[in-house]
């Protein structure tokens, strides 16, 4: 490894509570951003959240009643796979088993949920990562909407995976069959993603 | 910040191409297989992931092409392209079809 | 052009030589023993590492006129809360080692055998790769006319300006036009606003001379003076475009 003399970077000095941070991180104190393409911006009129089996409709709420669903307000560290943490994030949503709970559903219909966004971006979850309070829809950041920028008016939160399965801009949660591969899995990154055991890319 | 401001273009994935063709590849004309604008690589819209390069049709936004890169190993992504061409343009159809005897 | 293994691998580079060349800005000449020579416009990757690690990359485009090494000039910008130019800019000692990927790029390269007219358009510190055209240019001794459009957002702010003062005295079909956007101090000559339109009119070649045309600097300057140019008559395929991120360097 060829060090540079002098150099140190943006990670800086922070050494503590090094048992939050997985391996292969460095905190931040910025929001650390992966995109893809262009921010996408959705009016709130014509925004949507559906649940579908496959093609089959489950369950659709647009704006006023996505925001009367019971709303909680969690705090998560979050992990980004360009080497970022962020400690302390405050998030406001809907858990995904509120979701099945207004859908009226007591057990998911697949194994594995694709979720499909505005430009595009899917990415793929087993639903177990889902359930029992690990993911929610968050409109909310630090107690303000989420901006267009970080994947507002609603982004999927999965904190205990990389920050990339936190999809942005999520209009569909798609339950299917088998844990297919969305955007980023389909082109190398770990098809689960967990940072604690550092799943960046295929093969990891 | 909009994205107008921080997107790149096909000339930041030069390094990384180069690995993969043995001539300059930000010299392609790619066609795009969404709406089939044909563009040079160096003009299309780039966007960056962790080791991962997106790049955009100029024309309809849809992906072209996409790379990663994870230490000695580079993976190229060509569904978004219907073709790639370079070189001088061919001549047209009628010459094209005239095949040498 | 055919890509050697060679610079496609990291290699280690000495600093040598520095220029501060505006408050924020410095030149640095690298010794770079397996250097095989670049092409005008062509960019490098530098990869710094700390002492846990940690790395970061980023691209520069070469300043030093096209031809063989073993020498590589780079010109750098500080931005705020910039890493690797921080470092590059203010940490960076004769002496130093650091690592080097290059040259790179094809498609924003100038080939000093084509007779067309050389229109350049910078804008801050996209005025980097132009400017290896320019000396690329000046050591050959090549008269294919040039212009060089250069914004920048106050005089302080000019990089190689005697340099450029220089060469537009030399008389040799080479024109030079600055504009300031920040304002100007007193007797200032040259424009005072951001690029328009009428000024690419004005200071260009116009499209019936057929120029070759770069446009360098951050993404919005590029993409704004490009609809001018297009909007001008100039063809497409005749605007070579590189973008600088909003960072000024090509992350």
């Amino acid at each position: 490894m060829q060090v540079t003399r002098g150099f140190k970077g943006k990670q800086g000095d922070s050494k503590a509570t090094t048992d939050r941070v997985p391996p292969g991180q460095y905190v931040t104190q910025d929001f650390p951003v992966l995109t893809s393409g262009p921010t996408q911006r959705t009016p709130l009129a014509s925004w949507s959240l559906v649940l579908q089996d496959g093609g089959q409709l489950l369950a659709r709420w647009n704006w006023a009643e996505f925001e009367a669903l019971p709303q909680t307000e969690r705090t998560f560290d979050i992990h980004c796979v360009t080497k970022w943490t962020k400690f302390d994030t405050r998030w406001r949503g809907v858990t995904f088993d509120a979701l099945l709970r207004a859908t009226g559903l007591t057990s998911t219909p697949r194994m594995y949920v694709m979720a499909h966004c505005d430009g595009g971006y899917t990415t793929n979850l087993p639903v177990v990562d889902l359930m029992e309070g690990k993911a929610m829809v968050v409109t909310h950041f630090d107690g303000l909407p989420l901006p267009a920028e970080h994947g507002g008016p609603a982004r999927l939160l999965v904190p205990h995976l990389y920050f990339w399965k936190s999809a942005k801009w999520v209009r569909r949660l798609v339950f299917m069959e088998t844990n297919a591969p969305g955007f980023w899995e389909s082109l190398g990154y770990h098809i689960y993603g967990d940072p604690w055991r550092e799943e960046r890319y295929s093969g990891d | 910040m909009t994205d107008e401001v921080a997107r790149l273009d096909g000339n930041a994935a030069a390094g990384p191409l180069g690995r993969f063709f043995a001539f300059e590849a930000t010299n392609l004309r790619v066609t795009c297989a969404s709406c089939g604008a044909e563009t040079v690589l160096g003009r299309l819209h780039l966007y960056r992931g962790s080791r991962a390069m997106i790049l955009r049709c100029i024309r309809c936004g849809e992906v072209n092409l996409r790379l990663l890169e994870v230490g000695p190993s580079l993976r190229l992504d060509l569904r978004g392209a219907a073709l790639l061409a370079l070189g001088p343009e061919p001549a047209t159809a009628a010459g094209a079809f005239a095949l040498e005897e | 052009m055919v890509n050697s293994p060679a610079r496609l691998n990291w290699q280690v580079v000495t600093a040598t030589l520095f220029r501060q060349e505006t408050a924020r800005v410095r030149s640095i000449t690298f010794q770079a023993t397996a250097w095989g020579g670049h092409m005008a416009g062509q960019h490098v990757d530098i990869r710094l590492t700390a002492d846990n690690g940690y790395q970061a990359q980023r691209s520069y485009s070469i300043a030093s006129p096209a031809g063989r090494g073993p020498h590589v000039e780079l010109t750098v910008e500080r931005v705020s809360s910039g890493e690797v130019s921080e470092f590059l800019t203010e940490e960076l000692r004769a002496g130093d080692t650091i690592e080097l990927r290059g040259p790179i790029g094809g498609y924003f390269t100038w080939n000093p055998s084509i007779s067309s007219p050389l229109m350049l358009i910078a804008g801050g510190s996209g005025v980097v790769p132009l400017m290896s055209m320019l000396r690329t240019r000046n050591r050959a001794d090549n008269k294919v006319p040039a212009k060089l459009l250069y914004s920048s957002r106050s005089a302080d702010d000019i990089i190689y300006r005697d340099e450029l003062d220089r060469m537009a005295a030399n008389r040799d079909g080479f024109d030079l036009v600055h504009t300031l956007t920040r304002g100007a101090p007193t007797g200032w000559k040259g424009q005072t606003r951001r690029v328009d339109r009428d000024m690419l009119a004005q200071c260009g070649f116009q499209a019936t001379e057929e120029p070759q045309i770069f446009v360098c600097g951050p993404t919005s300057f590029v993409e704004t003076v490009a609809d001018q140019l297009v909007s001008l008559g100039h063809g497409e395929s005749a605007i070579k475009t590189e973008r600088f991120g909003p960072t000024g360097d090509k992350r």
